[in-house]
């Protein structure tokens, strides 16, 4: 939507044309969120990040818009998205700032998605839309103090009892913790090394003896809610359970849906960077003329400008192939790697062509820069990813 | 009550324009098209009233060819309930504009039709009120706030040094200005919504009429400013220049 007689605001990148490949309602989703973004966030994420507060106050607005589990059925009062306009959304959102994107992705790909896809009719009733509305906050207990790059590792257990189960153990690193309503965490309901008795849990924050603890002292993702989850004796009954839940498969699952939606966003980031550093290149003067009149910034554009595109239409082709049903995990590790990657790049350059005012809050880049550290690393680090290709490629696991 | 809004699709604002081989058209090759601003409160209006009311139907048109389908789903995306497509070559002269606009929308039994008050590439001020001259019914112009009660219309428009109060009774049209209010995005399901939404095509031929664009040329480059002086010597520098050179006092 156009608020044309306005400011000049963020009109993307699109050197390829790719537009042409949308279709129109994915531009108007794009847009839409695009706009709304602007209007938003961008007023007030530079000084949320520096206070170290996520912007809660956002949620209702982004829950009214539709993009919380945007690609999930219509009958579960979420928006019946494609997954081209899903990567769209987490694009812009990130274009934003990582950790809102991280909200959404969490909420949307780790919390509404495993309610859909393993949970019983009665769980996907209850939930889904309540979570899609931003009634209830979500969050993923997956990784563990000690069992982060290797989930099927974990320690936290959950023993069936005569009216339910019992779970006890640690989560960490877990983004919307602390002002979640729910839990969707994964335990061990077998023996310590049986990765294959891993069931989900839909954990109602409130239950006794589940506590949600931010975790202090972030220089990264500082606008979000990172959390340490902590269940000790958490006392469920029967029906928590993920019924369709089993095996380290199901969160692997969830975590492939929350990638793809990272790929796509680091290319916003990346984009967001681009943008701020061309403008900054043609009006900040130095010795008579503006910086982006000289060769070794014209380079730093000219590299930025070429991976924003390869990644565009990296990630294009993985939504055509996640709508053609086609896409498997390995699709999406290639993408999240590189585009995490040429993004963490671009940012870091974005900032180094912005002088000293790229240290600045008030600019973007080197918020984009800190943040995508932790994008770097969470939902799979590069590496892990490197290593996920490396068995595709060879057949051969260097685990 | 029912309402129609009339909506044109324009160049952003931010576009640099280039002028056509012809000389007398923009060229659109790479112009990002939108819906036209002062359109947009005409639409939020609309939405407002119909909400206010909790009844009533309100009815988007929009004049010209395949691609005012694209701009007609962005106000059924806001939540207007219908689409009327008039499909067309537009025209440089307002009143055949007006004209088509006026036939089109006579039977349909509008209470409240709604432009913006000019449309951001011709800057005309036109189309709108010519169509209320046509139809025959009140029309009030450049609008910033807005109030129906009982069929009767209290709107305010700003004058120089003031508000001017005017009223009129329903059926209307009324012409939208900036600060009328705060045109909603539409929500992604409202996107998705939009094509379900009942679209009518109907075909218009608005004549030549009597304007012809003779030639369209760009602004000639402002020129750079120039530093007159510092500090208060400044001021004697400026009187002598403004005098003496620019002749204007």
């Amino acid at each position: 939507m156009s608020t044309g007689i306005a400011a000049p605001q963020f009109t993307g990148v699109d050197f390829y044309q790719l537009d042409t490949l949308l279709s129109e309602e994915e531009r108007a989703v794009r847009d839409t969120v695009r706009a709304w973004v602007d209007d938003n966030l961008i007023p007030i994420i530079g000084d949320a990040y520096v206070e170290g507060k996520f912007p809660k106050d956002l949620i209702p607005g982004l829950a009214e818009l539709g993009v919380l589990g945007a690609n999930l059925p219509e009958q579960y009062g979420c928006a019946g998205l494609g997954n081209v306009a899903y990567g769209l959304i987490m694009q812009e959102l990130e274009r934003g700032d990582s950790g809102i994107r991280s909200f959404a992705s969490v909420q949307g790909a780790l919390v509404m998605y495993p309610i859909y896809a393993f949970g019983s009719e009665e769980q996907r009733k209850h939930w889904l839309p309540r979570l899609a509305a931003g009634q209830d906050i979500g969050c993923f207990g997956l990784t563990e103090p000690d069992y982060g790059s290797n989930p099927g590792g974990m320690i936290t257990t959950a023993k069936e009892t005569k009216d339910g189960w019992v779970l006890n153990g640690t989560k960490m690193w877990i983004t919307n913790g602390s002002q979640a309503t729910v839990a969707v965490v994964w335990a061990k309901t077998g023996a310590i090394d049986d990765q294959k008795s891993i069931r989900g849990f839909i954990v109602p924050t409130s239950t006794k003896g589940f506590t949600g603890k931010d975790q202090k002292g972030k220089l990264s993702l500082r606008a979000s809610d990172t959390s340490e989850l902590h269940l000790e004796d958490v006392h469920l009954p029967k029906d928590a359970i993920l019924p369709k839940s089993g095996g380290l498969k199901s969160p692997l699952m969830c975590l492939t849906q929350a990638r793809y939606g990272i790929s796509w966003g680091a290319l916003g980031a990346a984009m967001a960077c681009y943008d701020e550093a061309v403008r900054y290149a043609k009006t900040r003067v130095m010795f008579g003329k503006p910086i982006g009149a000289t060769q070794i910034q014209q380079v730093r554009l000219a590299e930025m400008l070429t991976e924003i595109t390869k990644a565009q239409l990296l990630v294009l082709q993985l939504g055509r192939m996640k709508d053609a049903g086609t896409m498997t995990p390995q699709h999406v590790s290639l993408a999240k790697r590189n585009n995490v990657n040429i993004a963490c790049d671009i940012a870091r350059e974005a900032r180094r062509l912005l002088g000293a005012n790229g240290i600045l809050a008030e600019y973007h880049s080197m918020r984009h820069m800190a943040n995508l550290e932790s994008v770097y690393t969470y939902e799979g680090t590069h590496d892990m990813h490197s290593l996920i290709l490396g068995q595709e490629i060879t057949g051969l696991a260097a685990f | 009550m029912k309402i129609a809004v009339c909506l044109k699709r324009v160049p952003d604002t931010t576009t640099k324009i280039v002028i056509g081989a012809d000389g007398k058209t923009i060229d659109e090759a790479g112009i990002k098209f939108v819906p036209n601003p002062y359109d947009e409160y005409a639409v939020e209006a609309a939405l407002g009233l119909k909400e206010k009311a909790g009844t009533g139907e309100t009815t988007v048109v929009s004049l010209g060819g395949d691609s005012a389908q694209e701009t007609i789903r962005t106000a059924l995306a806001m939540g207007i309930d219908r689409g009327l497509h008039l499909k067309g070559d537009g025209s440089a002269d307002g009143l055949e504009v007006a004209k088509v606009i006026a036939a089109e929308l006579k039977t349909g039994g509008f209470d409240l039709i709604l432009f913006g008050k000019m449309a951001v590439d011709d800057y005309n001020h036109q189309v709108g009120v010519m169509v209320g001259e046509l139809l025959e019914v009140p029309c009030i112009s450049a609008v910033s706030a807005l109030a129906i009660e009982g069929g009767v219309v209290t709107a305010e428009r700003e004058i120089e040094g003031g508000v001017e109060v005017v009223t009129c009774r329903l059926p209307a049209v009324i012409t939208t200005d900036k600060g009328l209010n705060t045109p909603r995005l539409p929500s992604l399901k409202g996107i998705m919504a939009a094509k379900k939404k009942p679209l009518d095509v109907r075909p218009v031929a608005p004549g030549a009429g009597t304007l012809a664009v003779a030639g369209l040329s760009l602004p000639p480059d402002r020129q750079p400013g120039r530093i007159v002086g510092e500090g208060p010597d400044a001021a004697v520098a400026l009187v002598q220049l403004l005098r003496n050179e620019a002749k204007v006092i």
